[in-house]
């Protein structure tokens, strides 16, 4: 017997953080549906090491069982007073047992994490290669929630199968053990195993799904209050309204406590159940032993051994919530893992010389009911050009260099490339936008292939560039740099860095300074500057930057733009900014309006509108 | 974390005061449990003794079933309590950190502030229940039931209480030590444990960068090879922590050895009723399994103790300062502000101070441009005057009275606000746009929201003023929420507008409208407009220069 009552309310309440929607999808399903045994696919490699965890596992309740057993029999027999030898295998027994679980329980726990983290190992980099293969960028918090989802995985193994494993062979060797004694005592402790082993773990999980798809919209309307309330506390204190929103909050923070003690209840009342019942099996056991005919010392450790096993059903309760409150997230795994590969690897080959890159009536369309992100673009970028789109934010700027990475593809229009063999333009004048269309005209002229058709590993050395949700890894200021190019010398990564306006910092600090987790330990200004140098690095044909100077002050910024533009002479640029200064090196300035061109001009334009 | 290392935390019951009886009824409840749990032992014995000569005492197993489901209902109601506990404290905490911030004012969310307290009072303060539930009650049995045992055993059989009282400090004891040990060699590993285990996230984060180098196909081998190293160095840590649990393990089950031999040698000699052996072998692994269970426990709860620790911190910090904007002494209605007056007005921060000895009189009807770097203490004067920071040194007075004696709610109830980045809320945009007013008539609304060049962005949508906006406002764009922001201020018709760059990143479109409204909004008002677009200084009758802290009138008109 154990005094220890699981703790279902804390599992019903974590499982809550999920949102209700997707609970929604979840419930009525049980532990063993089709994402369970996708996730568990990845252990299928490691199946010996996990059959060695179950068997230790096993061994662990069983050893604890058996403790108790042998005790029960040792003082039963003991009290025929038998000659002493007669006990000492039973003592040797229980000394052995008592330390064997221990140990057996040290192991066990070892064996499972080592076999469990294996198989996370191999999720995260399936995951990891999934998600390489899919276009959509991901914002911040469903990033950390995949992670966590992955984490789930472990408990899967550790605290939901292995528990069910052992508790499952323990029930199986008990029911066996009893089945040598008497078939009618073996039944009796089956049918007691079935309730409180099968019957209750089922009804926990279900009372843990319902009462998380309970909780989940209330903790999500109560999330809401909070943000509301702390970050706009400036605003409800200058508006006065800020008892109307507190209100608001506290009518939410009580229901949700009320909720939840309500749910506790019932949560807590399947333990008294489980425990209760147990107790009654122990005695119908042994009354139907003592009715059977069984020797008496029998009694006794039949009873007691039937009671260790129904203590196996309380650790069933809490594996069953565990279950039902991870199903969300392995079903989100799964998910991943199953989705096909957005596109075949292959695909042209990415011409060496200079690309020609044409938009021509381009719409992209996000959502169907939503207005397109871009509407009838035309854009023509021959090797050389420089172009620079200004427009509010939401314009479509970033969805117009994501055509040209070929992130997505167009919903209208064409974006294609084409080989462009003109000499590249060494004219110092070039960078005042002095390019003569004849010269920089295509030797070939035609009609290009899709962006998509090239190969869409090789595409970023053609073109590339700072783009807006450039990350900058938990790694040193070179292994950052060198992900622009990885072949890149020394001098090179310095250069880049003096390109970007980060040659000071790097000549005080080095490239060996770690940035901390997206450049975290970086200011705004130098993360944005070591951004743009490994853009300036990776010197694709087409390079294209994405508010290069956002955090600069505009005296730094019209600098490092006329640096990296002097760096750029004769190859294209795209340049994307809500900044008017500066433009005046570009040969043509696009304004973009709700996906619309609004306004083209050619250089001079800025002048012209009091830039 | 020092701090948060002792089981339970007092404060909890002077923060939470209906906690002091869930306390008490925990105490009870668990006296209650050691009561069921002894009877339960003892009566299971007689029926297994008699079961041994083949006999059934219905009377012995009938008080056995009884008192083992006493002692599961009495067991699940102290879950229940501590349950009832956890939601209780988490409803007043919340209500609590929340008050605090009205309490304390904006001025008192600058930095990391805000986000640490929206993610505690949301989600951080859920880490309770496993504290609450899990730990708290098995606390509360590892003291009656190890009492209740060893009073039992003592009448039983002092030999075998002996050994389990000498034994039964060692859980604690072997915790502590080996907790200690274990936490040493696990915080040598943390960083590194951290570091690999965010990795992963990184490399999430920064998938798109590595796909526009070209790079992510290379790094699924980095993320495989580095989330083996944390496998292999996890392992390492676990297994110096697995050690703790091996320890308590074997203190329970080796004490039933300890316990179980010797009662069977006596047996043998005929010293001891069979019924009392059964006694001792049933009741001691009782006395070991609470303190067990909350020990393994114990880690787990740790995050509801730290989240615990972090609201009392925050809550004392809020009392503890004194630089906010509270309206404590705020006797004095507002009157319609008149004249305005900074006198020697010093705003001074811990490290920088941005606002030096400045003097500055707002007559009625002027509209005042600020102007200069950001930075300089623009923001700051506007915050003055909205009290949500109070002068350091100086006073403002307004018609003669200090604002610092002023009701705030009224005195702000004056004033038309324009921040540079207003918040929106989850809500309609009917009432984002009527904050304050929630009562305002329909048309008011409308009307405002056309004043402020809203109307076309309100007729677009399907549902027009009552589109419910995202958290935050999401749905809208920079320009539409400034002139949100506008139809605010428009709405308020306040005597007194501040505007804080209401033009700050738009674009030259959105900039346009922004402008024109902000311009119709300022006529026939007293305004103190920080700004640097002409058109919008044209619409200034004086313009100030605020750098470092001090004020330089550039224009007068």
């Amino acid at each position: 017997m154990t005094t220890s009552a699981a703790s279902p309310h804390a599992v019903a309440a974590r499982s809550a953080d999920l949102p209700g929607s997707e609970l929604g999808k979840a419930s009525g399903r049980g532990p063993g549906d089709a994402a369970v045994r996708r996730v568990l696919a990845f252990a299928y490699p490691l199946r010996w090491r996990f059959v060695g965890a179950g068997l230790l596992a096993a061994g662990t309740e069983a050893a604890g069982l058996g403790l108790m057993a042998a005790a029960t029999w040792l003082l039963a027999t003991a009290a025929g007073q038998p000659p002493l030898i007669a006990l000492s295998i039973a003592i040797v027994l229980v000394r052995a047992l008592a330390i064997g679980r221990g140990v057996l329980r040290y192991v066990e726990r070892l064996a499972s994490h080592d076999a469990v983290l294996r198989m996370v190992t191999e999720v995260r980099a399936r995951i990891f290669a999934a998600l390489v293969d899919r276009p959509p960028a991901r914002r911040a918090d469903a990033l950390s929630r995949m992670v966590s989802d992955v984490d789930a995985v472990q408990d899967l193994v550790i605290r939901v199968m292995l528990p069910m494993a052992a508790a499952g062979l323990v029930a199986v060797a008990a029911v066996g053990t009893a089945m040598f004694a008497d078939p009618a005592v073996a039944l009796v402790l089956l049918a007691g195993l079935l309730v409180t082993g099968v019957a209750l773990p089922l009804l926990a999980a279900r009372l843990a799904r319902h009462g998380a798809a309970r909780l989940a919209p209330l903790r999500a309307a109560y999330a809401v209050d909070t943000v509301d309330l702390v970050h706009g506390a400036a605003d409800l204190a200058a508006f006065g309204a800020r008892p109307e929103y507190e209100a608001r909050g506290t009518a939410h923070a009580a229901e949700l406590a009320r909720v939840e003690r309500a749910l506790a209840l019932r949560s807590f009342a399947v333990d008294a159940a489980a425990t209760t019942l147990g107790a009654v099996t122990a005695m119908a056991v042994m009354i139907t032993a003592l009715s059977r005919g069984l020797p008496g010392v029998w009694l006794a450790v039949l009873a007691v051994a039937t009671l260790a096993t129904g203590e196996l059903a309380l650790s069933l309760l809490a594996a069953a919530r565990k279950g039902a409150e991870i199903q969300g997230s392995l079903r989100r795994v799964a998910e991943l893992l199953d989705e096909p590969a957005a596109a075949a690897d292959g695909g042209l080959p990415v011409p060496d010389g200079s690309v020609h890159l044409r938009l021509r009536g381009a719409g992209v369309r996000y959502r169907a009911d939503a207005a397109p992100a871009l509407h009838d673009i035309d854009l023509d970028l021959p090797p050389g050009r420089r172009i620079a789109v200004v427009g509010p934010s939401g314009a479509g700027k970033s969805t117009l260099l994501a055509l040209l990475t070929g992130a997505i593809t167009p919903d209208s229009g064409t974006a294609t490339a084409e080989p462009a063999h003109a000499a590249r333009s060494t004219d110092p004048t070039a960078e005042n936008g002095d390019t003569d269309g004849s010269a920089l005209a295509p030797s070939a002229p035609g009609v290009g292939m899709p962006i998509a058709a090239f190969d869409r590993h090789q595409w970023p050395a053609a073109v590339t560039g700072l783009l807006a949700d450039a990350h900058l890894f938990h790694a040193s200021v070179r292994d950052n740099l060198l992900l622009g190019r990885p072949d890149a010398t020394e001098d090179e990564l310095v250069a880049a860095c003096r390109t970007a306006g980060l040659g000071d910092w790097v000549d005080a600090h080095g490239l060996d300074v770690r940035v901390g987790e997206d450049g975290a330990e970086l200011s705004g200004g130098q993360r944005q500057r070591l951004a743009l140098a490994r853009a300036v690095l990776a010197d694709p044909q087409v390079l294209l930057l994405d508010e290069p100077t956002e955090g600069l002050d505009p005296a730094q910024a019209d600098a490092v733009l006329a640096a990296v533009l002097a760096h750029r002479r004769g190859r294209s640029v795209v340049l994307v900014t809500h900044r008017l200064s500066g433009l005046d090196a570009f040969d043509e300035v696009v304004v973009l309006d709700g996906g619309r061109v609004k306004e083209r001009g050619t250089q001079g334009w800025v002048r012209a509108h009091g830039g | 974390m020092d701090s948060v290392a002792r089981p339970f935390d007092p404060r909890l019951l002077r923060q939470v005061p209906s906690t002091r009886r869930d306390v008490l009824l925990l105490g009870v409840l668990g006296a209650a449990v050691a009561v069921a749990v002894v009877t339960a032992a003892v009566a299971l014995a007689r029926a297994l003794a008699a079961a041994v000569e083949l006999r059934l005492e219905p009377a012995a197993i009938t008080v056995f079933l009884l008192a083992l489901t006493a002692r599961a209902a009495l067991t699940s109601g102290l879950g229940v309590v501590a349950a009832r506990m956890a939601a209780t404290a988490k409803a007043t905490l919340r209500a609590d950190l929340l008050a605090a911030v009205g309490r304390r004012g904006p001025g008192w969310l600058a930095g990391q502030r805000a986000g640490e307290l929206a993610t505690l009072t949301g989600r951080g303060l859920d880490a309770l229940d496993g504290y609450f539930t899990g730990y708290l009650p098995q606390l509360v049995l590892g003291v009656t039931v190890p009492i209740g045992v060893l009073a039992t055993l003592a009448f039983t059989d002092l030999a075998s209480a002996v050994i389990v009282l000498v034994t039964l400090p060692l859980i604690p004891i072997f915790g502590i030590l080996v907790g200690w040990q274990t936490r040493i060699a696990t915080e040598r590993q943390w960083r590194r444990l951290r570091m690999l285990g965010g990795h992963f996230l990184d490399m999430l984060s920064g998938l798109p960068t590595l796909k526009a180098f070209g790079r992510a196909r290379a790094q699924v081998t980095a993320v495989r090879e580095m989330a083996d190293r944390h496998r292999t160095a996890t392992m390492g840590t676990l297994r110096i922590a697995f050690l703790s649990a091996l320890v308590l393990e074997l203190v329970g089950t080796i004490s039933v050895a300890l316990v179980a031999v010797p009662v069977g040698l006596r047996l043998l000699g005929g010293g001891m009723t069979l019924a009392a052996a059964f006694t001792v072998l049933l009741l001691t692994p009782e006395a070991y399994a609470p303190l067990r269970a909350a020990g393994t426990r114990f880690h787990a709860s740790m995050e509801g103790l730290t989240a615990l620790d972090q609201a009392f911190t925050l809550l004392a910090a809020a009392d503890g300062e004194t630089s906010g904007s509270g309206s404590a002494g705020s006797a004095r209605t507002a009157p319609r502000p008149g004249v305005i007056e900074l006198q020697g007005v010093t705003v001074a921060y811990e490290r920088t101070t941005a606002l030096r000895d400045v003097d500055l009189t707002i007559r009625p009807g002027e509209r005042i441009a600020l102007v200069g770097p950001s930075g300089g203490g623009k923001s700051t004067l506007l915050n003055l005057l909205l009290g949500f920071t109070t002068p350091t040194a100086g006073r403002i007075l307004v018609d003669g009275a200090d604002l610092a004696e002023l009701d705030l709610d009224g005195w702000r109830r004056q004033l038309g606000w324009v921040p540079q980045r207003a918040h929106l809320f989850a809500d309609t945009l009917a009432a984002n746009i009527a904050l304050g007013a929630p009562g305002t008539a329909r048309e008011r609304v409308a009307r405002a929201a056309r004043a402020a060049a809203l109307g076309p962005v309100v007729d677009a949508l399907p549902q027009g003023l009552d589109t419910v906006l995202g958290e935050r406002g999401h749905g809208l764009s920079s320009g539409e929420r400034q002139r949100l922001a506008l139809a605010r201020a428009f709405l308020r018709d306040a005597p007194l507008l501040l505007l804080d760059e209401p033009t700050a990143r738009l674009d030259a479109a959105s900039e346009q409208a922004v402008v024109e409204s902000t311009l119709s909004l300022v006529e026939g008002r007293t305004a103190l407009l920080v700004a640097h677009r002409p058109a919008l200084l044209a619409a200034a009758t004086r313009v100030v220069r605020i750098d470092h802290g001090t004020l330089n009138e550039l224009v007068t008109a």
